[in-house]
């Protein structure tokens, strides 16, 4: 063995070789067959994907580092069900390019904050939070409301991820920017977004100002719907109680 | 002193090849300025960067530009410029990777201590101190020593000098980019793989070029053997841009934007993650680091390596092991059970070829013990491999399951990463610098090894603050987190565990201070012993060894 060694250690290109195989190895097993086996996302034929204004939204909570302090991710632990809400499937975060699961609770775990609080508390505590929560460490926030929403080029975000597989529809890419502003505008035709996303789509202006459609607006859109892109968690868990 | 000009000891055709670089740089900066400023697209800022970046360089380039060749005696020896440009940038990296640590660290005791800017809030500082002292420092770190060491151990010189200077410039464009765009909001949102599409395919023409230099320098040398620390460097190399790679394959919204999707997505996307995540924790904060042990503590020591059997059986065991362990990042989550399972048998598995590569470390400096307690210096190295030892150790522990349901999300995993950075690459970096400063610069010494001393003690005292803190923190809040009342409900709300945080946050924040300022005199010291009067003459044995066929022109 060491004989060998005593060779190869002579030839560089050997050596490379040799770090590339024996390297590749542990990933090969265990990240391809994510891909291939079936039973490693749940089917849910029912999930819907974000609409523009929650996906921008999702962008916003990237570019602002959320992930750094919430994590999206409730392990199977009786207390984490118990404080967050049944625990996390794979399905959940089938549209999510990237995940956002995170690696440390800072805050509190926001895989299904959606619901929890209204959109005042939401907007009032992303503008300061020690408006609400006085013992709170999250950074203040206050800008997004004063920032409009760039909608203009949804389409493009669309499209991206439609490639790299969200079934968002040639309709839905086509009419991005103007779902956009219409689920922010409750007083406009939400008509077409309704008929795009589904019923259950939130429509409301979720900053509470009817004037213009800010980057508040996506946020906390986006923050609301965080657990209900499907319902798969809730049945089979309440099931197996 | 003298000065000579850097610029000048380039050839020509050198001179050349980076004026060609440097105005296709422009060029595109320019272009994505333009692409980006006609969509009000951040990428207009990174543009003007690169502009800016290129210009100065260029600036810089002029100034030697139109000299003579230089003399053909330069190929008598090594190619030490560019080791010495990267030791002056890691160290600025440094500072400023450490205090913007320092800052955040601030921030969680004191949540308003920061300006009311988009750029200064948590979030966004949070990954420029990671990439900072990850890829400014460390990174800038590991190149220029990988120079250094490449040429000391193959007797030869690196077989051109634009290379050199393309990755280390290059490579840092790469951090400069990615730690201005977390700034104005431009990132993946990928924990230690931020930034975005464009930057990621600059820093694969980067590293590709790295990998041809390193194998170019092996292909010169005049000793047989390829010694342990290169296997190293060359693993470092090699395996981070396969990481990099396949962790960064996505689809740019718009080739005029920043903004991109990964190709993965849920739990394909985390276990791919964390599998680039563990290892560029193994590969790039591991395994290059090796490389700086197996070289500079022997040396420093004046003791060959204990056993070469070890070095083999620590090498391939860390190379192997290591790429299986990164889903014990995902316990208790969505990523099935099986690979779960793989992650935790291989991350105890690891600990095996880790302390084999620790002890072999140590046991080098038998015989060496008196100059570890007179030579700060040595004392760095040594407390570099013992820390790398309880960094892995304390890895494996929380690897296990239930030990991981109770650490992980907490400040235990943030203590285990510092004991790792600050304790194991930090400190043996710090060593090699305090070694490498005076052979490079040809001083007798460094300036003061009393402020050696002092900064060994002030590194000390910081980490041990610091991880004791986060300890604590860490392991308080998880118990909080789990603790039942009587009636069988959850005894504390999560703002109870948050305030329980507060006096442990602002004792990190003191630890890294202490260390920051560690480093701080680290600066000083370098440069004091920069501005010494150099030895009269360089040891005759410092040279490469002559090719035995005459050189063709460079």
């Amino acid at each position: 063995m060491f004989g060998t060694h005593y060779r190869i250690e002579r030839k560089s290109l050997v050596l490379v070789v040799a770090i590339i195989i024996v390297a590749s190895i542990g990933g090969l097993i265990e990240i391809a067959p994510l891909f291939t086996i079936d039973e490693t996302v749940e089917t849910d034929p029912h999930m819907r994907v974000y609409t523009p204004l929650e996906q921008a939204g999702r962008n916003i909570y990237m570019r602002e580092g959320c992930y750094a302090c919430h994590s999206q991710m409730i392990r199977t632990l009786q207390d984490e069900v118990e404080r967050y809400g049944p625990y996390s499937l794979a399905v959940e975060s089938k549209y999510d390019h990237p995940m956002l699961w995170g690696s440390k609770r800072t805050g509190p775990d926001l895989a299904r904050v959606g619901g929890k609080y209204s959109d005042q508390w939401h907007a009032a505590h992303l503008t300061n939070p020690r408006d609400v929560v006085p013992e709170s460490i999250m950074p203040r926030y206050s800008f997004l409301r004063a920032t409009p929403l760039h909608t203009a080029y949804l389409a493009d975000d669309l499209r991206a991820l439609r490639r790299v597989g969200v079934p968002y529809t040639d309709e839905m890419i086509a009419n991005a920017t103007a779902d956009a502003i219409a689920q922010a505008s409750p007083d406009d035709d939400t008509a077409g977004l309704v008929k795009r996303y589904g019923e259950a789509t939130q429509i409301r202006s979720f900053d509470g100002n009817n004037d213009a459609v800010t980057e508040m607006d996506a946020l906390v859109a986006y923050l609301q719907i965080l657990g209900k892109l499907s319902t798969a968690a809730q049945p089979t868990q309440t099931a197996a109680r | 002193m003298g000065k000579r000009n850097v610029v000048a000891g380039l050839t020509v055709n050198e001179r050349q090849r980076a004026m060609g670089v440097l105005i296709l740089l422009a060029i595109i900066g320019m272009a994505m300025a333009a692409a980006g400023a006609g969509r009000a697209d951040p990428i207009e800022t990174h543009g003007f960067i690169i502009l800016l970046f290129s210009l100065a360089v260029m600036a810089v380039l002029l100034k030697g530009y139109f000299a003579p060749e230089p003399p053909a005696e330069r190929l008598t020896a090594y190619y030490d410029d560019p080791i010495k440009a990267g030791i002056i940038i890691a160290m600025i990296w440094a500072v400023f990777g450490m205090a913007m640590g320092d800052w955040v660290a601030w921030l969680l005791a004191f949540p308003d201590m920061t300006f009311d800017a988009p750029w200064a809030s948590f979030g966004r500082l949070r990954p420029i101190h990671t990439t900072g002292v990850i890829f400014g420092f460390g990174g800038s770190a590991l190149i220029a020593t990988s120079f250094h060491v490449v040429q000391r151990t193959s007797r030869a010189r690196l077989p051109d000098q634009f290379s050199p200077w393309f990755v280390l410039i290059g490579y840092n464009l790469f951090c400069i980019l990615a730690v201005s765009g977390y700034f104005i909001g431009i990132t993946q949102s990928k924990e230690y793989a931020e930034p975005e599409w464009y930057a990621d395919i600059w820093l694969v023409i980067v590293w590709i070029t790295y990998l041809l230099l390193y194998l170019r320098t092996l292909a010169r040398r005049k000793e047989p053997h390829i010694y342990v620390a290169n296997w190293y460097y060359l693993a470092f190399i090699i395996v981070v841009a396969i990481l990099h790679i396949v962790n960064n394959l996505a689809i740019p919204a718009s080739l005029t934007g920043a903004k991109s999707y990964s190709l993965f997505s849920g739990v394909q996307d985390a276990m791919t993650q964390w599998w680039y995540g563990h290892n560029a924790v193994a590969f790039f904060l591991t395994a290059g680091f090796l490389g700086m042990l197996y070289y500079y503590l022997p040396k420093r020591a004046e003791r060959p390596i204990y056993s070469y059997r070890m070095s083999i059986i620590g090498f391939w065991g860390i190379t192997f092991f290591y790429m299986w362990v990164g889903s014990h990042h995902l316990h208790y989550t969505a990523l099935p059970q099986w690979v779960q399972t793989l992650g935790v048998t291989f991350s105890l598995m690891l600990l095996i070829p880790s302390w084999i590569a620790a002890g072999n470390a140590l046991m080098t400096l038998n015989g060496a013990w008196h100059r570890v307690r007179d030579d700060a210096t040595l004392r760095f190295m040594m407390m570099a491999a013992v820390f790398y030892g309880l960094s892995t150790f304390e890895g494996s522990f929380m690897a296990i399951r239930p030990v991981n349901s109770l650490s992980h999300y907490t400040d235990w995993t943030v203590a285990h990463v510092h004991v790792g950075v600050l304790g194991w690459d930090a400190l043996i970096t710090f060593g090699a610098f305090y070694a490498l400063v005076p052979w490079l610069w040809k001083r007798e010494r460094m300036h003061s090894p009393a402020l050696v001393e002092v900064h060994f003690w002030l590194a000390m005292a910081g980490l041990l603050i610091y991880v004791f803190a986060m300890w604590n923190s860490g392991i308080i809040q998880g118990l909080m987190w789990r603790t039942y009342n009587d009636g069988g409900t959850l005894r504390y709300s999560f703002l109870d565990t948050m305030i329980a945080m507060h006096p442990y946050y602002i004792a990190r924040a003191i630890g890294g201070l202490l260390f920051l300022i560690g480093t701080l005199i680290a600066c000083y010291n370098i440069w004091m012993t920069i501005r010494r009067p150099a030895i009269a003459a360089a040891p005759a044995h410092d040279r490469p060894l002559p090719l035995p066929t005459p050189q063709p022109a460079e």
